[in-house]
């Protein structure tokens, strides 16, 4: 049985802009059986905080190919990706690369 | 063919298939250091801690502009913002790199511009109501971030493009003709001039008019452009009848008025940008739109169709990911809006395909877009392309690059109007404009919706055709030319 999970959870870069332009969401996952992970996270903002479109989020189990995902300010690339365990007070960061510049 | 969605077990081929990490809760060290954690990962499995990555970042901007040699000491340069992040790392990197001390300093005047593109994101109520109040915002935080730079900088809107002059289509003089002075001998020259003012007690050159705003229509302050010109810029790209046709739409109003805000305000070179996922993608969504004998001066880091003024592209070798780290990691400041087919459910155009594709791509084969992108820098300007003696498309100002034949497969392509009004049919433009131009005109409305400057430049060089042909027997030819070629 895992503890609920406080994390900060924010999006930049435009991602933003699929949850009605907030930035900076302060959640708390509910306990559950299995460890929470990034995959399960990402399900769980789809079905919680996404309020529209959400193939422009997320792509199958992962995100959508163009959004960075950085844990605790470090890439996920360095942290194991969707199986990364998150742990209470992490820090989860969504960036969009999509919207050119 | 691997489908795009890049999950299946691929060809069997060569191409390295990215393994994701073991799942471990503290980041390893950096490959370059070995100190610190490492924060990012560069290319293929190179992880840099945060400090040298900086460098890194820093390094290859300077590497870039030194390599390639063609911005001169002193020269005005102009630097194009969209707020996006590429366009704002550029302008912190430009900001760094005045900064620093006397030997390593970046040697060049820079201005800002900033053109606000809302009025071509279709909305509901898009000339009043929210969006107005939304697009006022945007403008607010815009001028803002340029004030604070203390560079001289320019708010347009994509409006003032509707009052753009015809001769913005024409090439302008020099660039080609004259012999530059060596890179070698201009540094010199500039640093010794520095030392006579620095010897004579003047403080050095500084950057001219701190926070001057112009707009090339003489505009002021930033505020809204009246809702008549919004309203007819919004007509121009509903005519439009794809999504592709709209993207390259406002590509080219963009950049006619980055040109023009160049011309009338002295800049010689103009910065935009692109950054390497987005040249990438430029490249194969260029293949795509029949721009293929163009494909070295859209993406190339040197863009010197327009003769007086030069694009340069010194963003073109930064991944899209690495810029989002920089500008997260030491706080660049952007303002994000929308880009044209942001909510857009139906039809979709193939910029973003290809966005999809390559990206797609790029997740499971990391080297997709480095790959793309290399390909890319191989190819060079044709010598006829430098040569200001060509006819140029009117749109594009690429070398023409259909002869007489073809022009017969296309006609019965074109769609027989009713030429009530006489005066413009689609007929009288396309033997002006390059393949992929004509594509695109095509898919746009009926000429009258088109801005005045295009129809003007159209009629002026249809004129001067005629014209020739009138007084083709009395002219004195070269025996290399061939007769009744305009």
């Amino acid at each position: 049985m895992a503890a609920p999970v406080s994390l900060q959870v924010e999006f930049g870069g435009g991602a933003e802009l699929l949850f009605d332009g907030v930035k900076k969401h302060q959640v708390t996952l509910p306990s559950q059986p299995e460890p929470w992970d990034i995959r399960n996270l990402l399900k769980w903002i789809k079905q919680n905080l996404l309020k529209e479109r959400p193939e422009l989020f997320m792509q199958g189990e992962s995100v959508r190919p163009g959004i960075l995902v950085l844990i605790n300010d470090a890439d996920w690339e360095l942290m194991g990706e969707l199986d990364y365990k998150l742990q209470d007070q992490d820090n989860v960061l969504f960036i969009s690369t999509l919207h050119g510049g | 063919m691997c489908e795009a969605s890049g999950r299946c077990g691929g060809c069997g081929e060569a191409p390295v298939r990215r393994r994701a990490a073991p799942a471990c809760s503290r980041p390893r060290p950096c490959v370059k250091c070995g100190d610190g954690p490492a924060a990012v990962v560069i290319r293929i499995g190179d992880a840099f801690c945060r400090a040298c990555f900086r460098e890194y970042f820093v390094h290859k901007f300077r590497a870039m502009l030194g390599k390639n040699r063609v911005i001169f000491p002193g020269e005005k340069v102009l630097l194009a913002l969209s707020g996006g992040m590429a366009s704002s790392a550029m302008l912190r990197q430009v900001q760094e790199g005045l900064s620093r001390e006397t030997a390593k300093r970046l040697r060049f005047v820079p201005g800002l511009i900033y053109i606000d593109a809302a009025a071509a994101v279709p909305t509901e109520g898009a000339v009043c109501g929210q969006s107005l109040v939304q697009r006022e915002q945007t403008l607010t935080r815009m001028e803002a971030l340029l004030q604070e730079t203390g560079f001289p900088y320019y708010l347009a809107s994509l409006e003032q493009a509707l009052e753009l002059p015809g001769s913005i289509l024409r090439r302008g003089p020099g660039g080609d003709s004259e012999p530059s002075p060596s890179y070698k001998a201009a540094v010199e020259g500039f640093i010794q001039q520095q030392r006579q003012e620095e010897a004579n007690g003047d403080g050095g050159t500084s950057p001219a008019g701190l926070g001057t705003q112009d707009g090339p229509a003489g505009g002021s302050h930033a505020h809204l452009p009246a809702a008549a010109r919004t309203e007819e810029l919004l007509r121009l790209f509903d005519a439009a009848e794809t999504l592709t046709a709209k993207e390259e739409l406002l590509q080219m109003l963009r950049s006619h008025l980055l040109l023009h805000t160049a011309r009338t305000q002295g800049y010689t070179k103009v910065m935009t940008g692109e950054s390497c996922t987005r040249v990438a993608i430029k490249l194969l969504t260029n293949l795509a739109l029949g721009r293929g004998a163009f494909l070295a001066v859209d993406t190339g880091f040197v863009d010197s169709r327009h003769g007086d003024v030069t694009v340069v592209r010194p963003m073109r070798d930064y991944m899209a990911k690495e810029i989002a780290f920089y500008n997260h990691f030491f706080g660049v400041p952007t303002v994000i809006t929308p880009p044209l087919h942001a909510k857009r459910r139906e039809k979709t155009s193939i910029h973003r395909l290809m966005e999809n594709f390559l990206l797609g791509l790029q997740v499971d084969f990391p080297s997709t877009i480095s790959t793309v992108y290399r390909t890319g820098e191989k190819l060079s300007v044709a010598p006829a392309e430098s040569n200001g003696e060509l006819q140029r498309c009117l749109l594009c100002l690429c070398a023409l690059d259909i002869a007489g034949e073809e022009e017969l497969a296309l006609e019965p392509t074109l769609v027989k109007e009713d030429t009530g009004n006489g005066a413009e049919s689609r007929a009288a433009f396309i033997p002006l404009l390059c393949y992929s131009c004509r594509l695109t005109f095509k898919e746009m409305g009926p000429p009258a919706t088109l801005p005045p400057y295009v129809r003007t430049e159209a009629q002026h060089r249809n004129c001067r055709a005629l014209m020739k042909q009138q007084i083709q027997e009395f002219l004195l030819e070269d025996d290399e030319e061939e007769p009744g070629g305009s």
